[in-house]
């Protein structure tokens, strides 16, 4: 329920997706507003990373629309890679390409994507570094940083090619505990910049801190949303109240 | 019990200092206990390979230096002034070992290829050499210049092909093979990796033919019966058939080393990729063939030693290679009898030769070993 009158950035309609024979994705309808930010979570295997891969057609949707800033996803190539470039996603396992330094990590799509010159796109990379709070690590390899260093680069990189809207695909889930913070603080400073964002996450303490809305996913549906203080203090539906008496009762 | 044991001196908690390890485990002292003299067993193996291997050595000295004979006309003359090796042999045959029958005249020409195959190796095998980006120029003008130089034309004698032989011989097709093969393995194994059928079937044929087939039947194929599927008058240079036949033969190979180091690369990299909106030839010439090639690096070097040892094969359709030539000598009534010798000889040339590859593919790996925790 984004406010009215805001810009729709992304408007996903009876969205059906199947992994073989099993319906993974079933009647997804999704509206997110410009600057809104999103917090999906729900139990292992409900589908919420499979929807914010179907954003930027890593996974490809069978049925239904899915519309990106006024670009319909389908099988034209030049569309997906216009959404592409727009759409940032960050991995549970960072992905970051170990062959290449950080910087290099952070310049390679907008030189080869975005035809930017060199020396543009590396001022530019290390305006992102210095603002994911590590621009000395710019020389390095990946595999010399720790892991919530690493997140910390993939996040710059994605915002390198300056996305309009930026998919959080468990970022913390392989993070020791110590480093998770360092990277919510990132996202947090990110989300108060007004990026759009859809963070697939456990992390309710970050949820209830940025969230405009928190999803709740099970079985391939979308069980309930709504504003985090609303969502956790007077859940609806009987699964909702399940799972977050199972997250959050430690 | 008497109470908590005590220690003669305590630290407060998060205090304690870090202490030297205990003696005799570091250095050479602890790596001589460790490797040589950890135990019985490894006491009286290490005395009993050491003293086979004096033994040993010094056997090899005597035949190898001490007794061995440089100066001599023949086989008898080396008997009578020496109990070891007669290099004489390898001496006064030095030459045809090096060249085969290439003119006298003309072996500047080989020899100036073989320097300039220095300077043009240089900027592909070591990315710091300087103004590498102008040499590359002229590493990709190399080929043809050796062709050049060591065929001849456009002012230049030409020397036929079948004059060629010996160790000049091995190089041509060895590094032709080499340098031939890795682009269009890299070719098979994109293509067997083809989304598109036609493609991956054309692939997956040609090399499994060619991984299926031995070289000397393929080397066969190249000397007789090429001539019966070409039309009547063409004649094609057996050497050029040679090369055409090795590079092929590598390729298949070289595809499937690669193929399994691409088979390697997580699934995560290629979606990072796309989700940068990399388009597909990007993503393989910037993400994934660096890291599959090096990743192969063990693998591609070792078909390239093979095939460099391979060379030998074509002997078999009477190229003079440097065994060709090594057999050609014994055949000389002055000289029979001394095949060990000869082919020690040629043993030394390859492994000089392979020794040198494999050293550079530990350096290599070491370069592009980007996975360690700096200080």
């Amino acid at each position: 329920m984004p406010p009215d009158n805001a810009d729709i950035m992304i408007n996903i309609t009876a969205m059906h997706k199947w992994f073989g024979a099993f319906h993974v994705l079933k009647d997804i309808n999704l509206e997110v507003a410009e600057r809104e930010r999103i917090v999906i979570c729900g139990p292992s295997g409900s589908g919420k990373s499979t929807l914010i891969r179907c954003i930027n057609r890593l996974e490809v949707h069978q049925r239904g629309t899915i519309v990106v800033d006024g670009t319909a996803l389908s099988g034209n190539l030049k569309n997906v890679e216009q959404i592409r470039s727009e759409v940032g996603i960050v991995f549970q396992h960072f992905n970051l390409f170990p062959h290449l330094t950080v910087l290099e990590n952070c310049t390679l799509a907008p030189i080869w994507v975005r035809k930017t010159p060199k020396k543009e796109a590396e001022a530019l990379a290390r305006d992102y570094l210095e603002r994911v709070q590590i621009p000395e690590q710019a020389d390095k390899f990946p595999g010399q940083l720790s892991g919530g260093q690493q997140q910390r680069v993939a996040i710059a990189r994605s915002l390198c090619m300056q996305p309009k809207v930026m998919l959080f695909d468990e970022p913390t889930s392989a993070l020791d505990p110590e480093m998770i913070k360092e990277v919510l603080d990132v996202m947090i400073e990110l989300a108060e910049s007004g990026m759009t964002m859809l963070v697939v996450s456990h992390e309710m303490g970050f949820a209830n801190r940025v969230a405009d809305r928190v999803i709740f996913m099970d079985g391939g549906e979308i069980i309930e949303q709504n504003p985090p203080e609303e969502f956790f203090n007077n859940p609806q539906n009987e699964r909702t109240k399940l799972f977050l008496s199972q997250i959050l009762s430690h | 019990m008497t109470g908590p044991v005590t220690t003669p001196r305590s630290y407060p908690p998060g205090q304690y200092p870090n202490l030297p390890p205990p003696r005799g485990t570091t250095g050479l002292s602890g790596w001589l206990r460790a490797n040589l003299f950890s135990s019985t067993a490894n006491t009286i193996l290490t005395l009993v390979f050491t003293g086979l291997l004096v033994e040993f050595l010094m056997a090899a000295v005597d035949w190898f230096f001490l007794g061995s004979v440089i100066d001599a006309r023949s086989r008898v003359e080396c008997r009578q002034t020496g109990s070891g090796a007669c290099w004489a042999v390898i001496a006064i045959r030095v030459e045809q070992f090096t060249y085969g029958f290439y003119p006298l005249a003309e072996r500047w020409r080989p020899n100036f290829a073989f320097v300039l195959l220095f300077v043009a190796l240089a900027p592909v095998l070591f990315d710091r050499t300087p103004y590498r980006r102008q040499m590359m120029i002229f590493s990709l003008a190399y080929p043809f210049i050796a062709a050049w130089l060591i065929h001849g034309g456009l002012g230049l004698k030409i020397v036929d092909t079948h004059l060629y032989g010996g160790f000049l011989l091995t190089l041509i097709v060895g590094v032709t093979g080499i340098v031939a093969s890795l682009p269009l393995g890299i070719g098979l194994a994109l293509g067997r990796q083809s989304r598109l059928l036609s493609i991956r079937l054309i692939c997956i044929c040609f090399i499994e033919f060619m991984r299926g087939v031995p070289l000397i039947a393929l080397l066969f194929v190249a000397s007789t019966m090429l001539n019966y599927f070409l039309p009547p008058g063409t004649s094609f240079n057996l050497l050029v058939r040679v090369l055409i036949m090795v590079t092929l033969f590598a390729s298949a190979y070289v595809a499937e080393v690669l193929r399994g180091g691409l088979q390697a690369i997580p699934l995560g990299q290629i979606e990072a990729a796309d989700a940068l909106g990399l388009s597909y030839w990007k993503t393989t010439w910037l993400i994934t063939l660096p890291q599959a090639l090096k990743i192969s690096i063990p693998g591609i070097v070792n078909t390239f030693i093979a095939l460099y040892k391979d060379t030998t094969l074509v002997v078999i359709i009477g190229l003079l290679d440097p065994l060709g030539i090594g057999r050609a000598v014994l055949a000389d009534a002055k000289w029979t009898g001394l095949s060990t010798e000869i082919y020690l000889f040629c043993a030394l040339f390859f492994f000089v030769s392979c020794f040198a590859m494999s050293r550079y593919s530990l350096w290599l790996e070491k370069r592009l070993n980007t996975n360690y925790l700096s200080e």
